[in-house]
């Protein structure tokens, strides 16, 4: 199997304050991997670092073995690597349509064109339902995504990633506030995702992240501090002293 | 999430299509905006002593057109957008009266392609910022072309400007008339045609995109949109529009001076725009209408203080309608449809 995202060495700060110290991380193709760690570990920082979002200052990202290191968000998005963000990132003044009709637009190069009219392509539009459909969206298609509850406009965040058809998909809290009635929803669509999509999903609930996950990665203050299968990571007594012995933790999630 | 649960394979359907319905409709022209320009061909009946002002009015209107694609679609906020209208002014004026090339509707070509090629050329460095850095900088550029005006005034006429130019007659045949019909009817032709292309251009995925810029830019940058790119098309676009309404104006009037560039004459397009509503299109329309004709009247009725009432309207206007003369109709629409429901 080759590796569908390989990060090396990574490093980076905030002025004086390390945040991401020699990180490296290999998810090969299909991998379904947790990232877990106390608050403030740099779980984000990290995601932030793949996606391009935040320069590193030394270290090398790879995506399907291409060096993606010195490109822009925009130019690994359209490689294959998606994200949903720990705090919304929508089009809150548009409809949920119009905000997976963008996604598919951008993906497919159709907002390049100046003169077609967007509600010319069904195509788009049909598929764009399709997703809404599978996430139990489609009544919610027309309202702006101000106007839907936290955990509905969740959705439309994973909506919104795997519509951009991800090769690898990096997840920061998918059920971050939303109520546990309605999480089980997001858990569904995550356990369900293509099983061709490298998957990195940080998460707090433990139930979430042993039922989820083949890899464990552990990070304790910007640095890896172990990783393997669930099962090694639930034995190992260093993991359970820094992190799985603070249960009832779940108050601030800001990784 | 419970109804949709339970609900059924057709109700699903009936939902999609719906939804399905509404975006292939979307782009589809309504009756209603046929209004704005059977007022404007209205006008020319109605008050044909009145249609060298009338033409100013469509000026400011294709000019606050310009200002509402990047301003009120992809959310570029500009205090330089006059350059662009000076750049188109001076192009024809100049090749007026320096170079004899008098013929009216090249000239317009020529002034978009000079605006643009100033658009894209500052837009490729400026829209690199946002917020309050991008407003300086755009009011900087356009301070910076008036002054280089003023410094070779003996090619641009400095503040004197460039008088008593002359056109030859439209398409050949119709000559300048003492009322300003025949340029009244083709300042409105050349308006209907900016307004097809820039609406075409508002319901295009890539107008789409310009939304999503103005939405959320970081969502943006995440689905893999080139947002640099897309900014600094859509801002060569919209100086290219501004250009032709320069254009417009020194054909129109004859004369041009440097006070095209000023600062004013950003303030007031952008006061337009917002007192008509931004995002709408036909927010130009209003906006630059009431300003114009508002002006108008107030400058009859007490010549010192007229900027008194124009400034009182906008109070009212960020006080009791933020999203504009346009928006405000809009809400009190919701309300009436919403009453109805009960």
């Amino acid at each position: 199997m080759s590796a569908a995202l390989q990060v090396e060495g990574l490093n980076r700060a905030f002025g004086a304050l390390p945040v991401t110290r020699d990180v490296s991380l290999t998810l090969e193709r299909g991998a379904r991997r947790a990232l877990i760690g106390p608050n403030g570990a740099g779980k984000t920082t990290l995601v932030n670092l793949i996606t391009g979002a935040l320069k590193p200052h030394s270290g090398r990202v790879a995506l399907n073995e291409e060096d993606i290191t010195t490109l822009s968000q925009a130019d690994r998005a359209r490689r294959g690597l998606a994200r949903t963000f720990q705090i919304n990132q929508l089009f809150r003044g548009l409809s949920v349509l119009e905000n997976l009709c963008m996604t598919i637009g951008e993906r497919d190069g159709h907002c390049n064109n100046l003169w077609r009219s967007a509600g010319s392509r069904r195509v788009v539009i049909d598929e764009a339902l399709d997703h809404l459909d599978s996430l139990c969206l489609t009544d919610d298609a027309l309202k702006l995504v101000r106007e839907l509850p936290y955990g509905r406009q969740r959705l439309v965040e994973i909506a919104i990633a795997l519509a951009q058809k991800p090769r690898v998909l990096l997840l920061d809290e998918p059920a971050a506030g939303v109520p546990s009635s309605e999480s089980h929803l997001i858990l569904d669509v995550v356990a369900a995702l293509d099983p061709d999509i490298a998957v990195l999903i940080i998460e707090h609930d433990m139930d979430v992240v042993f039922r989820f996950a083949k890899e464990i990665t552990v990070m304790v203050q910007g640095a890896v501090f172990t990783q393997g299968t669930p099962e090694e990571i639930m034995n190992n007594e260093q993991v359970r002293a820094v992190y799985l012995g603070q249960k009832g933790h779940q108050g601030g999630r800001h990784g | 999430m419970a109804a949709s649960d339970v609900m059924n394979g057709t109700d699903r359907g009936l939902a999609r299509e719906r939804a399905a319905e509404y975006l292939l409709s979307r782009h589809r022209f309504r009756v209603a905006e046929a209004l704005p320009w059977l007022v404007a061909i209205a006008a020319f009946f109605i008050v044909p002593d009145r249609m060298t002002f009338g033409s100013q009015v469509l000026i400011m209107v294709m000019f606050a057109l310009s200002l509402d694609l990047i301003l009120g679609y992809a959310g570029i906020v500009t205090l330089g957008h006059a350059a662009f209208f000076g750049i188109g002014a001076y192009t024809v004026g100049l090749a007026a009266a320096r170079l004899q090339w008098s013929e009216p509707i090249s000239g317009l070509f020529v002034a978009a392609i000079a605006a643009a090629i100033v658009g894209f050329i500052t837009g490729w460095f400026l829209l690199r910022y946002r917020g309050l850095t991008l407003l300086m900088l755009t009011l900087a550029t356009a301070i910076m072309l008036q002054e280089t005006g003023n410094l070779r005034s003996d090619i641009s006429g400095g503040y004197d400007g460039l008088p008593g130019l002359m056109f030859k007659p439209l398409l050949g045949a119709f000559d300048y008339d003492l009322y300003g019909h025949t340029y009244y009817l083709y300042v409105l032709a050349v308006l209907a045609v900016v307004f097809y292309f820039v609406r075409r251009i508002v319901y295009s995925p890539f107008g789409q995109a310009l939304t999503g810029i103005r939405e959320n830019v970081r969502r943006m940058h995440a689905i893999g949109s080139p947002v640099h790119r897309r900014l600094v098309a859509v801002y060569t676009i919209a100086a290219a529009i501004a250009g032709v309404a320069g254009a417009l104006f020194t054909q129109t009037n004859a004369y041009v001076t440097l006070t095209v560039f000023d600062f004013d004459n950003s303030a007031k397009v952008m006061v337009m725009l917002i007192l008509g509503g931004t995002g709408r299109l036909y927010g130009a329309f209003v906006g630059a209408a009431v300003y114009m004709v508002l002006e108008d009247y107030f400058s009859k009725l007490s010549p010192t203080f007229w900027q008194f009432g124009i400034g009182l309207l906008l109070v009212l206007v960020v006080l009791f309608a933020r999203r504009g003369v346009l928006g405000l109709f809009e809400s009190v629409g919701e309300l009436l449809t919403k009453g109805k429901k009960r």
